[in-house]
C-alpha cells in the first residue's frame, strides 16, 4: 500500500462553468473565502450599530431615548456574540484561512472542497438563526454574551421567550459549520503542502491559522456541551446548570444544578478563542511587517514556537475569567500562574515584531501602518491583561470598564486593525486592482487615533469603579459628575470611529471597479500566493505543475543579490546567505 | 504487503522517524489525507464526550439529592430472575463484537475480497443496528414502567435521568449516524466502487469511526452504569 502524498499525484481539475456553480454553490476555496469575508463583515456592521446605539444612551442618556434598558442588555449580547464569534473567527479562520492556506502552501484547494462549500452555507445558516432573534417575541436574548445561567433562562431577562434559544442553536449550527471548514484547514496544512514546503517554511500566516483552528476543534466542543445542556434546561426544565431558585416570587421547578458548571465550561470555550482570534492576528501581523520592513521575520522558529506555546497553554488559564464566581482561592492561585506565563511567549512575540522592524526598510504603506499600529494596541492592551491576571488586583477591577477597555483593546482593536492590513495587504491579489493610497492613510490615522480615545479614557472610568453593563449612572453617589462627562466624550469618539469606517467601504468598493489594475505581486512580497500565474488566481491556483518550494518565506534583502527579495520557489543558488530554513 | 516491507525498511523508526515526518514536505502523516481528516475530527469528538461526561460527574457531586443506584435502575427481571444490568452487559457485548466484525471487514477490504467485506459490513450495521434498538427499548421501559423523565424521576436527584436521556442519547445519535455510514459504504463496496479504484481506505476510514463510537461507549458504561 504505498501511498502517494497529494503533492505528487497528477490532478484532472474539472472546472466549473456556470455562473452559480463558479460564484455560488462554489467549491473554490477562493470564492468561497470571499463569500465568509463578506458574511462575516454585514454582520460586524451590525453589530457596530448596535454599539453605536448603546454609546449613544451611555454618552448622553438625557438626549437621546432611542433603546430601553431591556434593548440595552440585548445590544451588550448581541453586539459582544457578534464580534467574537461571527465576525472575527469567521473572518480569520473561514475568510483568511480559506483564501490564504491552500495559496500559501501550494495547493490547488482545500483537501474536501465539497465540504469547505458545505461549511459556508451552514455557517449562513447560523448567522440568519442569530439575526431571527431580533425579530421574533421577546427579542433577542439580554443575558450578556457569556449566557451565565441561571439568570440567561429566567424569565425577565429580556429574550427569555425566544432569544435565548435561536442563540443556543445558533451556536451549535455555528460549531458545526466550523468543524467541517477545520478539519479541511487542519488536514490541507498537515497533508497538501507542495513539494519542498516543510512545516519550518511556511509563512507565519498560516502557523497563526493553523494553530487557531487546532484551539478551535478542542475548545468549540465544550461551547456545544454547554450550548446542548442549556437548551435541556430551558426546553426540557432539567437542571444542569439550575439551582433550585426563586423566580418572579415563586420557586422554580429547578434544583441541584450547578452555575459554575457552566462558567468552567463556557470559559474552556471562552480563553481559547481568544486566541483562535489573535493566532491568526499574529501569524498574519508578521507576514505584514516583515514584507513591508523588507526583512527577514525575527526569530522565525522561535515566533512558530511561542504560537504552539501559546496555543497550548490557552487551555489551562480558563478560570482565570471566574476569580469572583467564589472558586476555591487555591485556583486562582494556579490559574494566575499559568495566565502570567503566557506573558512570556506573547512578550517574545512583540519584541520579534520590534526587532524585526528594527533597520528594515521600511515602506509605510497601508498595510505596515495598520501593523504598526497593532504592536501598540496589542501591547496596551497585554499590559492591561496582566493588571486582571492576578487575582488581588482582579477583585475591584473585576466588572468595571477596566476589564471592558482591556479586552477591547486586546482582542476587539488589535486583531480588526490586522483584518484591516490584511484586507488592503491581499487586496491586489484578490482583486487585481490597487485601492487608494490616501483614503487607506485617513483609514488607518482617524481609526488608530479614534479607538485610542474611545478606550484609553475607560481605563480611568473603571480605576473610579465605573461597572460595566449598566443602562445609565445617574443618581450613583461614587461616580463622579466628570466621569458621566468622560462618557460623552467616549461615546463622540466612538460615533467618529463608526463613520470613519465608511472610509474603507468606499474605498474596497470604488477600488474594485476605478482602481488601477494590480500587477502580480506589487509588494515584492516572497509567499507562493503573490507566484500564482493570474492576478487574480484562478481555480486550481497554479498552472500545469504545482510551484516547488526552496527556501523559507522571508528571504528579504539578502545581501549580495540583486532585488531585495527571493521568492520561495525560486531555486537555490550558491549565495550562502539565502534560504536559511 | 510487499510494499510494505520495502518502505518500512527506508523509514526511520521511533522518533527519529517521527522527526523525520514531521519536518518533512509534503505530509506530516504517511496516510491518505481522508485517514488524516478522520483521525482529527475524532480528536475533537473525543473532547465532546469528555465534556459530556466530566459534566455528568460534576452535577452528581452539586445535586442536593441521593442519587439512584444504576444496579436497581437498570436491572431486568427475566423468567423471575432479577439480574442488575442485564439488558447493559448484553448491549455492551453486542457492540464490542460489532468493532469485531469491522476490523475483519478491513482486513478483508485490504485482501480486496470484495464479499467477504461487504458481508462483514453488513453484520457491523446490523449489530449497531440492534445496539439502538435495545437503547430504544430501555428509554421507553426507563420512561413508561419507571416514570424517569429527563426533570424528574421517583428514585432519586433529578440529573440522574437528565444525564442519563443527554448522554446516551447523544452516543445513540451517533451509533445512528455510524449505522447509516456503514450502510452506504457497504453499498459502494458492493456496487465494486473500492475494486475499480483499487483502494479500500474508505472502509479503513469508516472502521475508525466505528471504533471510537464503541470506545466512548465503553466510558459511559463504566462511568455511568458501573459508577
Amino acid at each position: 500500500m504505498a501511498y502517494v502524498a497529494l503533492a505528487d499525484r497528477g490532478q484532472i481539475l474539472s472546472h466549473p462553468h456556470s455562473f452559480i456553480t463558479k460564484y455560488i454553490w462554489s467549491q473554490d476555496h477562493k470564492v468561497i473565502a470571499i463569500q465568509y469575508g463578506i458574511t462575516a463583515i454585514s454582520v460586524g456592521v451590525v453589530a457596530l450599530v448596535l454599539s453605536a446605539m448603546m454609546r449613544l444612551q451611555l454618552g448622553f442618556p438625557d438626549t437621546f431615548s432611542l433603546i430601553a434598558p431591556d434593548e440595552y442588555y440585548q445590544f451588550v449580547t448581541m453586539h459582544g456574540m457578534i464580534m467574537v464569534i461571527y465576525l472575527l473567527t469567521a473572518l480569520f479562520l473561514g475568510g483568511f484561512g480559506n483564501y490564504l492556506i491552500p495559496l500559501m502552501i501550494g495547493a490547488r484547494d482545500m483537501v474536501f472542497p465539497y465540504l469547505n462549500m458545505l461549511s459556508y452555507w451552514v455557517y449562513l445558516l447560523s448567522v440568519i438563526i442569530l439575526m431571527a432573534s431580533f425579530f421574533v417575541v421577546g427579542g433577542p436574548t439580554g443575558a450578556g454574551w457569556t449566557l451565565y445561567p441561571p439568570q440567561a433562562i429566567l424569565f425577565g431577562t429580556p429574550g427569555a421567550e425566544w432569544g435565548i434559544l435561536l442563540m443556543l442553536i445558533s451556536l451549535a449550527v455555528f460549531i458545526v459549520a466550523f468543524t467541517m471548514g477545520g478539519l479541511n484547514y487542519v488536514t490541507t496544512v498537515l497533508q497538501a503542502r507542495t513539494r519542498g514546503m516543510t512545516l519550518m517554511r511556511m509563512p507565519l500566516s498560516v502557523w497563526g491559522i493553523f494553530t487557531a483552528t487546532v484551539l478551535g476543534l478542542l475548545a468549540f466542543p465544550a461551547l456545544l456541551v454547554s450550548a446542548i445542556m442549556m437548551t435541556l434546561d430551558r426546553l426540557l426544565g432539567t437542571s444542569f446548570f439550575m439551582p433550585a431558585i426563586v423566580s418572579m416570587g415563586e420557586q422554580t421547578n429547578y434544583g441541584g444544578g450547578s452555575p459554575v458548571l457552566f462558567q468552567h465550561l463556557f470559559w474552556f470555550f471562552g480563553h481559547p478563542e481568544v486566541y483562535i482570534v489573535a493566532l491568526p492576528a499574529f501569524g498574519i501581523v508578521s507576514d505584514l511587517l516583515s514584507t513591508h520592513a523588507r526583512k527577514n521575520i525575527f526569530g522565525y522558529r522561535m515566533m512558530v514556537w511561542a504560537i504552539i506555546l501559546i496555543g497550548g497553554l490557552s487551555f489551562i488559564v480558563w478560570a482565570h475569567h471566574m476569580y469572583v464566581s467564589g472558586m476555591n482561592p487555591y485556583f486562582g492561585f494556579f490559574f494566575a500562574t499559568t495566565t502570567l506565563i503566557i506573558a512570556v511567549p506573547t512578550a517574545i512575540k512583540v519584541y520579534n515584531w520590534v526587532l524585526t522592524l528594527w533597520r528594515g526598510n521600511i515602506h509605510l504603506r497601508v498595510p505596515m501602518l495598520f501593523a504598526i499600529g497593532f504592536i501598540f494596541t496589542f501591547v496596551h492592551g497585554g499590559l492591561t491583561g496582566i493588571f486582571l491576571g492576578n487575582v488581588v488586583v482582579d477583585l475591584p477591577l473585576s466588572d468595571t470598564y477596566f476589564v471592558v477597555a482591556h479586552f477591547h483593546m486586546v482582542m476587539g482593536v488589535s486583531p480588526i486593525l490586522v483584518v484591516f492590513g490584511a484586507i488592503y495587504h491581499w487586496y491586489p491579489k484578490i482583486t487585481g486592482r490597487m485601492f487608494n493610497e490616501t483614503m487607506g492613510k485617513f483609514h488607518f490615522w482617524l481609526t488608530f487615533l479614534g479607538t485610542y480615545s474611545i478606550y484609553l479614557p475607560m481605563h480611568y472610568l473603571g480605576f473610579l469603579g465605573v461597572p460595566r453593563r449598566y443602562y445609565a449612572y445617574e443618581g450613583i453617589e461614587f461616580i463622579p459628575e466628570s466621569a458621566l462627562q468622560l462618557n460623552s466624550g467616549i461615546t463622540i469618539a466612538a460615533l467618529f470611529v463608526a463613520v470613519v469606517q465608511i472610509l474603507f467601504f468606499v474605498n474596497m468598493i470604488w477600488s474594485l471597479f476605478y482602481g488601477k489594475k494590480a500587477e502580480g505581486n506589487p509588494w515584492g512580497a516572497t509567499t507562493l500566493e503573490w507566484q500564482t500565474p493570474q492576478t487574480p488566481p484562478i481555480h486550481g491556483n497554479w498552472g500545469d505543475e504545482l510551484p516547488e518550494v526552496h527556501r523559507w518565506a522571508y528571504d528579504y534583502s539578502v545581501p549580495g543579490e540583486a532585488i531585495d527579495f527571493i521568492p520561495q520557489n525560486v531555486p537555490a543558488n550558491d549565495n550562502p546567505e539565502a534560504h536559511r530554513t | 504487503m510487499s510494499d510494505n516491507a520495502i518502505t518500512d525498511t527506508l523509514q526511520p523508526d521511533g522518533f527519529v522517524g517521527i522527526v523525520e515526518d514531521w519536518s518533512a514536505d509534503k505530509q506530516a502523516f504517511q496516510v491518505p489525507w481522508g485517514k488524516a481528516m478522520m483521525w482529527i475530527f475524532l480528536l475533537s469528538d473525543t473532547f465532546i464526550f469528555s465534556c459530556f461526561l466530566t459534566s455528568y460527574m460534576n452535577v452528581r457531586m452539586s445535586t442536593t439529592v441521593p442519587w439512584p443506584n444504576p444496579s436497581e435502575v437498570f436491572a431486568l427481571t427475566i423468567l423471575g430472575n432479577h439480574i442488575p444490568l442485564v439488558l447493559i452487559a448484553i448491549m455492551t457485548f453486542i457492540l464490542i463484537s460489532s468493532s469485531g466484525t469491522m476490523a475483519m471487514a478491513v482486513n478483508f477490504g485490504y485482501r480486496k475480497n470484495r464479499k467477504a467485506t461487504a458481508l462483514l459490513m453488513v453484520a457491523t450495521a446490523l449489530f449497531g443496528a440492534s445496539f439502538v434498538g435495545m437503547q430504544a427499548f430501555e428509554w421507553t421501559k426507563l420512561i413508561v414502567e419507571e416514570g424517569v423523565r429527563p426533570w424528574g424521576n421517583p428514585m432519586g436527584a433529578a440529573q440522574f435521568g437528565s444525564c442519563f436521556f443527554m448522554i446516551t442519547g447523544f452516543h445513540g445519535l451517533h451509533v445512528s449516524a455510524g449505522v447509516i455510514y456503514l450502510s452506504i459504504i457497504t453499498f459502494k463496496v458492493n456496487r465494486g466502487d473500492y475494486d475499480r479504484s483499487n483502494n479500500y481506505e474508505a472502509v479503513e476510514i469508516a472502521g475508525l469511526y466505528w471504533h471510537f463510537v464503541d470506545l466512548v461507549w465503553v466510558f459511559i458504561f463504566a462511568f455511568f452504569y458501573l459508577w
